[in-house]
């Protein structure tokens, strides 16, 4: 099954897809353009991994880490499907990361390789921007450059893991304005899921909610303001983000800018 | 006097308190209690957030490396952190020694406790978004390189003590001049002041609500000074900011303890 959570009608929903449709906790339907889309999961503690596909870290002139190279980030963050996520005028490069989430089911502590899958609830797709312009080499890659504000969309869906037959077999896609831009293989990832949960849990106690973002794959290229982004991943979904400039919050306050980019 | 409130081991209820004496009793609906015969909860339930170099001390003691691979410059922005929910443990509960390791860093940090949402706020407004203060330890296991996250050495399960309550920010003038001193087992061991902060507490809200909005109870930490003390195993280690509250914990080793006690 598939589970969103949603606004509509003045109220927060748990709502679940039906027949391509949005099926609310109060049993009626609605469509996709009808509803805000919010975070699948209120997430609690995000971790994000860096250079997990070796093409990708190649493209970044780096070699393949030999230990995971976990970064966190804040609930700020986060933003749903059909959001708007803000570029800072004056930036060179912001880029989009297609990236498998991995949703945290259940207390996990030393958890061995070949259990991890008991531990996760399912899976969704966060598109995990980053600004390289502010990129600097303390605790890198640091809170400014990947935990900003709207930066950071996920969702539409959290897919039930027993939906998903092998997680470590996903093609992912990201599309700028409708053009194919990056394509991968969550095959290629370098710390596999079970990899990822072994490790994470080796050392501290993950917990539900828990989320971890597995990395992206090659492909990552520069986006610009009116860009419509979507990172979509086979049988979890498609989501998508616009991309908006300093001018929407100069303008908000007068209603006119708020109005419009609805 | 000044006016706390905290959350108290097996209630729900966040309760107010006044304290008195320098800060040695706590009046509680009119009682007066010693402050160390409470049973305290950690206080906030919101994100820490750590930043790190940002003690003039700390900085110029790294100044030299800076300048070489892999850091290349200084740093421009303030280094920012987080401690997740895992490591948030309160005062008295044991602090995890893990297998393998002999010493932890004690990292004491003003924790700036957050008010109300806080975004795009400037250094002239920062009060208004400010609830109060605690006292946080950000624990840590010692390590050279700041070029990657250090998630294995600061977000481990009881790594960051918070406590034992929030004082609020009437209480407090001048969040900028507080003294810090941190002692194991009776031994002053750290003694510093939050007027040595390179970016002052309204500054750090400044620079940091510009890209990433605080909720009401996140908790930003200003920095560990430099020369931050080593604890061992048993060691009991105590910070004390002066009018803000005193944050006492034991390490303990990992194998010995269940949620925060000795087992």
């Amino acid at each position: 099954m598939k589970h969103a959570r949603v606004a509509f009608g003045g109220l927060i929903h748990d709502a679940v897809e039906q027949n391509g449709k949005i099926k609310l906790h109060d049993g009626r339907t609605a469509l996709e353009h009808e509803v805000v889309w919010l975070p699948p999961v209120q997430p609690r503690t995000v971790f994000t991994l860096g250079l997990n596909y070796a093409d990708h870290a190649k493209e970044l002139s780096f070699s393949a880490p030999e230990e995971p190279l976990v970064f966190l980030k804040g609930p700020n963050t986060f933003i749903g499907h059909r959001g708007y996520t803000y570029r800072p005028s004056h930036t060179e490069f912001m880029h989009y990361e297609c990236e498998l989430a991995v949703v945290i089911g259940k207390t996990a502590r030393n958890v061995k390789k070949e259990d991890a899958y008991d531990y996760v609830s399912g899976y969704t797709i966060a598109n995990d921007y980053v600004i390289r312009d502010y990129l600097e080499n303390y605790y890198r890659p640091n809170l400014r450059a990947k935990n900003r504000d709207t930066c950071t969309p996920i969702g539409p869906w959290l897919v039930d893991k027993d939906d998903i037959a092998d997680p470590m077999n996903l093609t992912l896609r990201t599309y700028i304005n409708g053009e194919l831009t990056q394509e991968g293989t969550t095959a290629d990832m370098v710390f596999s899921i079970p990899d990822l949960i072994a490790f994470l849990s080796s050392f501290m106690t993950l917990g539900p909610n828990d989320i971890i973002l597995t990395g992206t794959p090659k492909g990552s290229v520069d986006t610009a303001i009116g860009d419509e982004v979507i990172t979509e991943i086979e049988g979890i979904g498609r989501l998508a983000s616009t991309i908006v400039g300093e001018d929407v919050y100069e303008e908000a306050g007068d209603g006119q800018n708020a109005a419009s980019i609805y | 006097m000044s006016h706390v409130t905290m959350n108290l081991h097996g209630v729900s209820q966040t309760v107010a308190g006044t304290v008195t004496e320098q800060g040695q009793t706590v009046v509680i609906h009119g009682k007066k209690y010693k402050t160390e015969e409470l049973s305290y909860d950690v206080p906030v339930s919101g994100t820490v957030y750590g930043t790190l170099l940002n003690y003039q001390g700390a900085f110029k003691a790294f100044e030299p490396a800076m300048h070489k691979d892999p850091y290349k410059a200084p740093p421009k922005e303030p280094v920012l952190y987080i401690k997740p929910k895992n490591t948030y443990t309160s005062a008295h509960a044991a602090i995890p020694l893990p297998a393998g390791v002999s010493r932890l860093e004690m990292g004491a940090s003003l924790g700036v406790v957050i008010g109300k949402t806080a975004s795009r706020v400037k250094a002239s407004e920062a009060m208004e978004y400010i609830r109060g203060y605690t006292v946080v330890n950000d624990v840590t296991i010692p390590h050279e390189s700041v070029y990657r996250p250090a998630v294995k050495e600061k977000a481990r399960d009881g790594f960051c003590p918070i406590g034992p309550w929030i004082t609020e920010r009437e209480a407090i003038p001048d969040p900028d001049a507080l003294d810090i001193r941190v002692y194991i087992n009776g031994e002053l061991r750290q003694e510093n002041n939050t007027q040595n902060l390179i970016r002052s507490v309204g500054k750090l809200i400044e620079d940091v609500t510009a890209f990433m909005t605080l909720y009401e109870g996140d908790v930003f930490c200003t920095g560990v000074p430099e020369n931050a003390p080593l604890a061992r195993e048993n060691d009991r280690v105590k910070i004390d900011i002066t009018g803000v509250g005193v944050l006492e914990n034991t390490i303990i080793r990992e194998s010995r303890i269940q949620g925060g006690a000795v087992i």
